[in-house]
């Protein structure tokens, strides 16, 4: 992991100041959303797709563990999500429950065979994984195949809040993405996140000192898993769908690319590279498969010349830890 | 009994493309350090230049079956030299994005001229027809593509284990500073390796354009089966790679006639199956 340490500062208290106040501008933010010109669904997709870019940032960027299949999270939680409250009847938080532990079950699995082989193995196992799952998803009943598990009801949530108006369903998933997002900033900033990064840097040095470090990556996985699970499920609130695209390749190299645009291994980097990668395929969607061409050419220039992305080449200018 | 001969020859085929595939990738993993995400779209190349050979300038097959694997590996080899040499000291995670990206973008224009349908790629007048063997029907160019592909993928082996040049290589994969202080060009040798890798893409690309028709999402899903081949068999051993690709097809065949519905995930199932058991690969090393 040579290549993203060079940058890394390590936890000091003015490194956790600068990353509070960077929270509150960005709760500020997502607070007058409502009030202003920006279309909410647009902001509420992007907040989904940035917590669950958050969750694979925090498998790669601090464990160093680059997973080529986390769409598998979204869709699974989604689909769930979806089926507990349209088939089952369930209640919205039972549902995002529901969708959150399957997210969690299928990381536990997963995780047991992925963790099994390092680095670019790492990658392909994860990325095979979701292709079997694409597969199985295209081929049970309970998913609707190329349709998808459509209609979904919105419901009350805890019976009080109504999820079919757009201004109460906005401001719940910005709890749900707030809630995620403190659940991956604390940690990173704990015990657990530090071993982590020891093990990203030198995994062989973790293991002599002690540390089972196959445990602490499992764990990591699974940590990850769950909470992009979580953000299938609030996903399937947003678009009332639930889809063989959330499962497919393309997506799990959407969320790689986000991250990679924001910057890899940086707080906000996830976050900022989610809105921007949602904005432009609102804007380009007239376009067709050349958005596929444009996004290919993101990831070619952001290797070749950006590799710390966004919030990482401002955090790198300021010294500061974002 | 048909039936079963019939879909074990098409694991055959199937199994021909892994093999030749994952010898690539292996080829260029072992020189260059990346996993090349590309490696389907170039395969995907491979056929539309043999279409565009046919269609365009109206060299048949014969020639394409050369000229194809040569044009895409000298695009691969401008590839390298413009973009995947910057990447040499990086992380494996960086050549795995930057080919990715490579993929997206070949696969993406492809698309937007040629839609997603399929292009049809006449079998050349010699190698039509079929052979009655007593037991099945065997259609020739289906019996040409499997033994073809075997020969091929058996010279690989020979140049890379068995002739000076292959020693060369081999050697730069282990040490290439040592290499280099004997004289010996390495980041031209990683620049041919890498045409050398894609150039045999390209031809798997040729050989299944009659079959499968030419289209540009190909290799779209078919490098994700190839990259379970390869974690099934290690990348540490050529003949590994051309055994595994084999072996793999012939079983996703198998399963085709016995269990269809679990054909198109037999082999990441036996990827799991092999992680559980043997996690370092049915002949790699540990990595």
């Amino acid at each position: 992991m040579t290549a993203m340490t060079d940058d890394s500062v390590p936890v000091t208290p003015r490194a956790i100041h600068d990353e509070m106040i960077a929270f509150g501008i960005m709760t500020a933010l997502l607070l007058v959303v409502p009030f202003t010109s920006l279309y909410p669904f647009f902001v509420m997709q992007a907040l989904c797709f940035a917590l669950l870019a958050c969750a694979f940032n925090l498998l790669i960027g601090y464990g160093g563990l680059l997973s080529f299949g986390h769409a598998m999270f979204l869709g699974t939680a989604g689909y769930v999500t979806a089926h507990a409250l349209k088939v089952w009847g369930l209640t919205p938080e039972l549902g995002i429950l529901a969708g959150t532990l399957g997210a969690a079950g299928l990381g536990v699995i997963t995780g047991l065979v992925a963790i099994r082989r390092q680095g670019i193995y790492f990658a392909m196992i994860t990325l095979a994984l979701s292709q079997l799952l694409y597969f199985i998803y295209l081929q049970t009943p309970f998913t609707h195949g190329e349709d998808g598990i459509q209609g979904i009801p919105q419901g009350y949530l805890f019976g009080v809040f109504n999820l079919a108006k757009p201004t109460v369903l906005y401001y719940v998933i910005v709890a749900g993405f707030l809630c995620g997002f403190l659940i991956i900033f604390r940690t990173i900033n704990s015990p657990f996140g530090e071993v982590l990064k020891a093990i990203r840097e030198n995994e062989p040095r973790a293991i002599s000192l002690g540390y089972k470090t196959d445990q602490y990556k499992l764990l990591a996985y699974i940590l990850s898993g769950t909470l992009a699970g979580f953000a299938g499920a609030l996903k399937v609130f947003v678009a009332q769908n639930a889809s063989l695209t959330d499962v497919h390749w393309s997506m799990s190299g959407e969320i790689v690319l986000m991250t990679l645009v924001g910057g890899l291994g940086t707080v906000f980097g996830p976050v900022v590279g989610a809105f921007v990668i949602i904005a432009m395929q609102q804007y380009l969607a007239g376009f067709g498969q050349w958005v596929t061409v444009i996004q290919g050419v993101i990831f070619v220039v952001c290797v070749l010349t950006f590799r710390r992305g966004v919030i990482g080449e401002i955090a790198h200018y300021f010294r500061r830890s974002l | 009994m048909q039936a079963l001969y019939a879909q074990l020859l098409v694991g055959l085929i199937n199994g021909s493309f892994y093999a030749l595939l994952s010898l690539g990738l292996a080829v260029i993993f072992g020189m260059l350090n990346i996993i090349n995400f590309a490696h389907g779209a170039l395969y995907m190349m491979g056929a539309f230049c043999a279409y565009f050979l046919l269609n365009v300038a109206g060299i048949g097959y014969w020639p394409a079956l050369i000229v194809a694997p040569i044009v895409v590996g000298i695009f691969g080899m401008i590839l390298e030299r413009t973009m995947l040499k910057w990447l040499s000291g990086l992380d494996h995670l960086y050549g795995l994005l930057l080919t990715f990206g490579l993929a997206l973008i070949i696969q993406g224009v492809f698309q937007n001229y040629f839609g997603s349908s399929g292009l049809p790629y006449a079998i050349p007048d010699e190698l039509k027809g079929g052979m009655n063997l007593g037991f099945m029907f065997l259609p020739i160019y289906r019996g040409w593509v499997v033994i073809f592909s075997l020969i091929v993928c058996l010279l690989t082996w020979y140049l890379i284990e068995r002739t000076r040049l292959g020693a060369n290589l081999r050697a730069a994969t282990e040490n290439p500073t040592l290499v280099r202080a004997f004289g010996i060009n390495v980041p031209r040798m990683i620049t041919l390796t890498y045409g050398l890798g894609v150039g045999l893409a390209a031809l798997a690309g040729v050989l299944s354009a009659p079959i499968n028709q030419v289209r540009p999402l190909m290799g779209a899903d078919l490098i994700i089966v190839v990259f379970a081949v390869v974690v099934i068999g290690g990348m540490g051993s050529i003949m590994g790679s051309i055994i595994t690709g084999f072996a793999l097809g012939v079983i996703e065949g198998l399963t085709k006639y016995f269990y269809p519905e679990a054909s198109n995930t037999v082999v990441f199932v036996l990827m799991v199956l092999v992680l559980l058991i043997k996690p370092s690969g049915l002949t790699g090393r540990a990595a």
